[in-house]
């Protein structure tokens, strides 16, 4: 929580700085966050791929647990297709792009606004890029802060769906308190494979 | 794209082949560094682009309406998937 906020912080900081001097060209050129992308997807790689639980998580694997993540993928992104239809500057396929964030905010944004940029240029590019990053920011605040209520209303897997990419970090201890210990590795393994699919499906909704 | 996700791919196979170094368990500060550099990195592009902060209330209305949607969409697959799947199982567990 404390971390989103610091993160946005970042974000809005740098955009007032931006806003107030004028800075030069290289600073605000996209090549300066791509390298950082890339170094991040690097870091983020190798977390996952020692994470100490990763083995545990994948014994506890049933069939019937894939339907989690499932259920993660079809509503978000059938509702942020829906969505377009009152968003008519944006495409289906860029509402959907949003979406694949699944609140993985800092990745989603930087995603978008890379693949964007070839095809609909930087100002496009940049806006949309910022609508994922504060959309996603938005999706985990509301899980972390309506987790209860959506267990009440929806049931045990509601806040591990509403939560996407994040339920095995952020928004974990909150789960765990909602929807109890045994939802724990639901909730991991829920999000090793919505953080996998994050930059597969942001690319993908991009390029269409 | 296809380099952003070598990279990580990268990540992933020397991270489990190396997975026994500790300092891969304390990933966790450096990630959070990068992604403020990244985050403060957007917000200079951002800030300095008029065609974006004119636009202001409507980026923000646009990322709350996809903020809803896509966290209504998955409360109502998850609530589907708990009632069809889960609960009949959940005495024999």
């Amino acid at each position: 929580m404390a971390g989103s906020l610091l993160i946005a912080g970042f974000f809005v900081f740098g955009c007032l700085l931006g806003w107030a001097c004028p800075l030069p060209s290289w600073v605000v050129r996209p090549e300066a966050s791509l390298y950082a992308l890339y170094v991040l997807m690097f870091l983020v790689g190798l977390s996952l791929g020692s994470d100490k639980r990763l083995k545990e998580t994948l014994r506890q694997i049933r069939p019937r647990l894939l339907l989690v993540p499932l259920a993660t993928w079809t509503g978000t992104l059938s509702f942020c297709a829906l969505a377009a239809v009152l968003l008519k500057k944006w495409s289906v396929w860029e509402c959907m792009a949003v979406g694949s964030g699944f609140a993985y905010y800092s990745l989603s944004s930087v995603l978008v606004t890379q693949m964007k940029e070839a095809s609909s240029g930087l100002v496009v590019a940049a806006e949309l890029g910022t609508i994922a990053l504060v959309a996603n920011i938005l999706r985990e605040l509301f899980t972390l802060t309506g987790a209860p209520f959506m267990y009440r209303v929806f049931g045990k897997l509601a806040p591990i769906c509403a939560g996407g990419a994040t339920t095995m970090d952020t928004t974990l201890p909150v789960i765990t308190q909602v929807c109890g210990k045994e939802m724990v590795f639901v909730s991991i393994f829920h999000a090793v494979l919505v953080d996998f699919s994050v930059p597969f499906l942001v690319s993908f909704f991009c390029s269409l | 794209m296809l380099k952003v996700l070598g990279i990580m791919f990268a990540g992933i196979l020397l991270g489990f082949l190396f997975r026994k170094q500790p300092f891969l368990q304390n990933l966790d500060k450096p990630v959070r560094y990068v992604i403020f550099i990244l985050l403060f990195l957007m917000g200079l592009a951002v800030g300095s682009d008029p065609a974006i902060t004119e636009n202001l209330p409507r980026v923000g209305g646009h990322a709350l309406v996809l903020a809803l949607a896509g966290t209504l969409g998955s409360v109502l697959a998850a609530a589907l998937v708990y009632k069809l799947f889960f609960n009949k199982h959940e005495n024999g567990r």
